[in-house]
């Protein structure tokens, strides 16, 4: 079946590391993480990945005050995509646009502040906020990004959990392929640092990572010590086009989507599935219309967890077992879990990598965990290689959901 | 307390509500929807306020008292000073 080419024109992003793709690419490769302790309600101090973007860049006080932190993160990520990807937005049809915004959750960060708002009036629902339900229905993020730009076209988020940026990414495609816009920003966003509940239920899950001194070091994908994840907030949004339109209007090509697949583990709420996770990863490859030796790097899921991180280990040392030229990298060691934003947050981190033809690495391995050795694990140091043209980032989530998207250099 | 003390407890209020607004120079005669961009929303945020800082409870028959500067006046300095 011919299928419609795919491109990204444009990226849009703000990390716990950075908040253009430049400064956060750096970071990458000069192995520079930036996690912070902050105080969470109830729970003392806890490790966070924190974005610190100027909210005031795209969007006015008073819509920050009516607003939630992921509309901020999605419209200050989509407004740089915008800006990025040089499309003449001012007489663009907006309703040919589409908005398609990846969250694992929304809702709990203002149902938990408006919960203790009223605590202190007595549970008196009478100062309950009339803001609750725009804040809280779950197209909040990509809803906010319309009216701050005038998009009239489709939008929605898509809910996926830590699937979710890949999973925007893909239901874009797929609309652009349907025709049902000619634009579509789309990606993935968190806020969730500001959930209490989030971290209670991974800390009492034993999912919640620690280190005995050093903030940055708590998120250690494959290191032997590693004992839990860190929660971020970020956002990154990528501007998508049909091949032909992105060439008709002169746009720069950063990349073409050439494969993907979402599947279910069926198997548990919380526990990966490795045999699950091939399958999703030949899946996207079959697509692709590829073979696993030619994938130069696998950006993994890999959250920190001493199981997960196993898991999806197995997973690729059968699919990429046999091939000598995959490398295999992670980003949660530098900014955490972003969660909504994962997915779409962790491929751009390597996306310049078809410029330099570097691959940062993973680091925060002062002890490589023997069941997580994998050959090509690019570990603290980056590695220059000949070329770097196909990159399949990996992302999975709760209720055993996986994702797999693969992208390649475009070269006409 | 006086009108003109209850004129700027609604303008403290509406600055904190609609914090990109000019509101040095409102003309108390004038409806303030159109002096400022304020949507129903926002009057809604000045009645939460006049509940939560001040414990003033505003019907919603008289949303439309809330008007201008001069009816907010004329309408909450008596309920400020029942209290």
């Amino acid at each position: 079946m011919h299928q419609t080419r795919i491109v990204i024109t444009g990226i849009g992003l703000t990390s716990p590391n950075g908040n253009t793709l430049e400064e956060y690419r750096k970071n990458l490769l000069d192995g520079v993480a930036r996690i912070q302790m902050v105080d969470m309600r109830y729970m003392g101090q806890v490790p966070a990945g924190v974005c610190d973007f100027d909210p005031k860049k795209y969007q006015t006080r008073k819509e920050l005050r009516v607003g939630t932190r992921a509309g901020s993160i999605a419209i200050y990520s989509a407004r740089e995509a915008i800006a990025d990807s040089g499309l003449d937005f001012e007489n663009f049809d907006k309703s040919r646009i589409g908005v398609y915004v990846g969250t694992t959750e929304h809702g709990n960060v203002e149902t938990e502040n408006e919960v203790y708002n009223i605590s202190k009036f007595d549970y008196d629902t009478r100062f309950w906020t009339h803001h609750h339900n725009p804040r809280t229905v779950a197209n909040n993020p990509a809803g906010e990004i319309t009216i701050n730009t005038g998009i009239t076209g489709p939008h929605y988020t898509i809910g996926a959990a830590c699937a979710a940026g890949n999973a925007g990414l893909i239901q874009a495609l797929q609309m652009l392929r349907l025709g049902e816009v000619d634009f579509a920003l789309a990606g993935g966003v968190s806020e969730s640092i500001q959930s209490f509940g989030i971290f209670a239920g991974f800390k009492s899950q034993g999912a919640l990572g620690t280190h005995e001194s050093d903030s940055n070091k708590v998120s250690r994908p494959f290191d032997k010590s590693r004992n839990g994840i860190v929660v971020s907030e970020g956002g990154c949004i990528y501007a998508l086009e049909r091949l032909e339109d992105a060439t008709a209007r002169g746009a720069n090509i950063i990349a073409e989507i050439i494969g993907y697949r979402i599947n279910s583990d069926a198997s548990d709420y919380v526990l990966p599935n490795p045999e699950r996770q091939s399958e999703c990863m030949r899946a996207a490859l079959k697509v692709a219309g590829l073979q696993p030796e030619d994938v130069d790097i696998v950006n993994t899921h890999a959250t920190s967890t001493p199981m997960g991180d196993i898991q999806e280990c197995k997973a690729i040392k059968e699919v990429f077992g046999k091939s000598p030229t995959t490398y295999i990298n992670n980003t949660k060691s530098f900014i955490g879990h972003a969660m909504g934003a994962a997915g779409a947050l962790e491929l751009a981190g390597n996306l310049p990598s078809f410029q330099d033809n570097t691959i940062h690495p993973t680091i925060n391995v002062e002890e490589l965990d023997p069941e997580c050795a994998m050959p090509n694990l690019v570990i603290n140091e980056p590695l220059k290689v000949d070329a770097v043209k196909v990159i399949l980032n990996n992302s999975f989530g709760m209720l055993g959901i996986n994702s797999a998207l693969i992208v390649r250099k475009f070269e006409g | 307390m006086t009108e003109d003390q209850v004129k700027q407890i609604v303008i403290d209020i509406i600055t904190e509500i609609a914090p990109d607004e000019d509101t040095s120079d409102l003309k108390p005669e004038v409806n303030l929807r159109e002096q400022m961009d304020l949507d129903s929303m926002d009057f809604l945020d000045i009645v939460m306020e006049l509940r939560k800082q001040h414990n003033i409870e505003v019907p919603e028959e008289d949303y439309p008292k809330l008007a201008s500067l001069d009816s907010c006046a004329d309408y909450l300095t008596p309920k400020f000073n029942a209290k």
